[in-house]
Formats: C-alpha cells, structure tokens, sequence
C-alpha cells in the first residue's frame, strides 16, 4: 500500500484527536471522585517528632517478665508462635549481652551485666538499611521516625532481612493463621510470602496509648520523643550510661539499653 | 479458491461452537447477587447510611478502600472526613465490618457472582461468627 504525504497527515490528524481527545473525554466520563471527602489525624493521638524507646534491662527480672512482655505483642498483634525455627516469627525477643553488643564484651566483665537478658526489638533506625534495599517501597520511615512495613505491596524479596544488621524482620515461610492461638479480632494477621517485623504500635500511639511492650514492662521500657528534651526518654538518656546496637555501623538505632552496673557486681 | 466450500461449512461449524454459551443462556436471566444489610448493627440505623452514598459505594467501593489503605498505613492519617462531613475511623475490620458483619453475605456474594478475588482476607479478620477464618 502506497501512502502520499496529504494521506499520511490526514491518519496523523485523527490518530492526534483519538489519542488525546479520547482519554480527556472517558476522564471527564469516569470522574467519580468525592471532593468533600479529606483524610485526617486522629484526635488524642500520640505524636513525635522523632519516636524512640529507653529499655532499663535491670528492672525487667527473669524470664516470667520477658515472657509477659512478648506475649503481649504477640497478642496485640497477632504475632504466630511457630515452633520451627527456621520459621520463626518475632517482633521482640531476647539474646544475652555478648550477642546483643557483640564486641563489646570481655571475659572478665561485671557479672550482672554479662549475665543479663536483653529485650531486642526493630531499632526504627535514623538510616534504616532495609528501607532503601526494599524495591518495591514496603517498607519506609515515616516522617516520625517510624519504621513502618506494608504488607500490601511486600514481595517477600527478603532484601531488607539481609540489609538488616539487627536480625528484626521475620519473613512468613508458611501461613501464620494456624500458629496464632486466640487472635485479636482488631488487628490484622500477615499472610505467607511477606515480611513483618515490630511497627512500634503506630495504631496505639494513633489511639493515645503505649506500645504494647511499654505498657506490659512495667516501667522498665520508655518510649517517648528524643526530640523533647523534657521528654522521659531524654531524661533516661541524661542521667543513665546507655547503649545502643552496632551504632558504628552509621544506621542510627533508637532503642537505647540503660546498663546499670549494680552493687559494683557481684565479683567485686 | 481450493475446498471453499468446506472451510465455509469448518467456519460456519466454528462459529457455532464458539457462540454456543452465548444462545445456550439467551433468555435465562441469571439473578443477579442480593448483598445483604442484614446485621444488627445496621438494623439498629435509623437512617441507614454508608460512609458515602450508596451509588458511590457500589461502583467505587474498591478505590475508597485504597485510599484509606494508603492514607492510614502510609500517612498515619487515620480519619476519614466523608463527603457528608462525619468521621470515621479508617479500618477495614473495625469500621467496615462492624456494620457489615456479615462478610458472607455481604461481600462475599457480589465478588464471587463477579468473580473477583480480593485478597484482603488473607489477612484482614472478618467476624468470626457469621465467617469462619
């Protein structure tokens, strides 16, 4: 088929009106939007400038007390109890010192310290690896700090796992449903093939309340503004020695471990 | 032409065979799904009403529920101003289903006659009462 210039401009013209004219039109057509309707923060919320969290291990004694802090976020959101290892999930959980502050450690350290069971839980890093490892954006830092996970768009790539050098991020090998013993009906569970981790209970905060963990440890876990420098967690932070994991890493951490050495030890 | 006139009778034959579901329905109307507002919650309205109105949350359901997805999970902004000017909070099984706890009847019924298969179950709860998990 042969085609002159006059032919070719007239087909250009048209292919032109059908092709910006048509989407414009179905746009006028479709537009079904509410106008009125806006988006909006809950009143009563808990806000910050910059969330972090103090824990004072000294006050948390024995297992019964860990045990009562993890079930709690467990409970609150629906976190399974799978007894397989390798398909574990946690948002908190425990380690002892010289795998909590690995390299820090001595043999001939204070006892009390050395010996002591630490809380570990997502860090919600200043510069979180897993947030720009993720390709899909699931996970991101909310301007408050928070290190938030979207399980609607998690591929299950398990980027962020590996970027991760605290280990916080647990991926779903298997369908949680059956290892979640009686659930809370108001949070959602996760499904297989995506990644969860601690969300430091942004839809508490939203309601006015404590995390979980916080409101389960009895004093011994603060979570406030690091911003506010009259806030609890700025208090802690003036007038006790704190530790903080990998900081030479450059990720930033902000769960803080006051590490009290109590009695001079029990050696002493 | 060669064999024209048993590749018009293979047309003719194919075209029966393909438009078959088309003349073997005609004229049976299939129900079309009843979602019902039985619940208690909604029974106890005086003026039943949905966050928006209920042409738009027939033909739009799906896109408010991105929104609010995205605006709760992504900017923590978890208050919906409808377009009537109340409140609501955002959540698919504390606001949605508090009214519609019959999930089965509810949702259920219109997206199988679509044959849709939103995955929000998978890990959003539905009342465990009228829905078995």
């Amino acid at each position: 088929m042969s085609m002159d210039r006059r032919e070719f401009m007239k087909i250009a013209a048209l292919s032109a009106v059908f092709g910006v004219g048509g989407p414009l039109l179905m746009g006028k057509l479709g537009a079904r939007n509410l106008e009125a309707s806006e988006f909006g923060l809950t009143p009563g919320g808990k806000r910050a400038k910059r969330w972090a969290m103090v824990i004072d291990v000294s006050k948390i004694k024995g297992p019964a007390d860990y045990a009562r802090i993890t079930r709690a976020c467990r409970k609150a959101h629906n976190v399974p109890v799978i007894p397989d290892p390798k398909h574990e999930v946690m948002w908190i959980w425990t380690d002892d010192y010289e795998h909590v502050f690995e390299g820090t450690d001595n043999p001939y350290m204070e006892a009390n310290v050395k010996d002591q069971t630490f809380l570990l839980m997502c860090n919600h890093c200043d510069h979180p690896a897993c947030v720009r490892v993720c390709p899909t954006k699931a996970t991101f830092k909310r301007p408050d700090g928070i290190v938030m996970q979207d399980y609607h768009r998690c591929i299950g790539c398990r980027f962020c796992m590996a970027a991760c050098p605290y280990g916080s991020r647990s991926f779903n090998w298997v369908d949680p449903r059956p290892y979640i013993k009686d659930p809370n009906p108001t949070y959602p569970t996760r499904m297989i093939g995506v990644v969860e981790k601690c969300t430091f209970c942004v839809e508490r905060l939203d309601q006015g309340l404590d995390p979980a963990c916080v409101l389960a440890s009895n004093g011994a876990m603060v979570s406030g503004d690091l911003m506010d420098p009259n806030g609890p967690v700025r208090k802690l932070l003036a007038s006790n020695f704190t530790l903080r994991r990998k900081p030479d890493l450059g990720t930033s951490p902000n769960v803080y471990y006051v590490i009290a050495v109590i009695g001079g030890g029990k050696n002493a | 032409m060669y064999n024209g006139g048993k590749i018009f009778i293979g047309i003719i034959v194919f075209l029966g065979i393909v438009t078959f579901p088309l003349y073997y329905n005609l004229g049976r109307a299939d129900t079309p799904p009843k979602p019902s507002l039985n619940t208690p919650v909604i029974n106890q309205m005086k003026v039943k009403h949905c966050v928006e109105p209920k042409a738009f949350m027939r033909a739009d359901h799906m896109q408010l529920l991105m929104q609010w997805r995205d605006s709760a999970l992504r900017d923590g902004e978890r208050v919906y101003i409808s377009s009537t000017g109340e409140r609501y909070d955002i959540s698919l099984q504390n606001t949605c289903l508090h009214c519609h706890a019959n999930k089965a009847k509810f949702c259920d019924r219109c997206h199988i006659y679509m044959a849709v298969h939103p995955y929000c179950w998978s890990c959003h709860f539905a009342p465990e009462k009228e829905n078995k998990l």
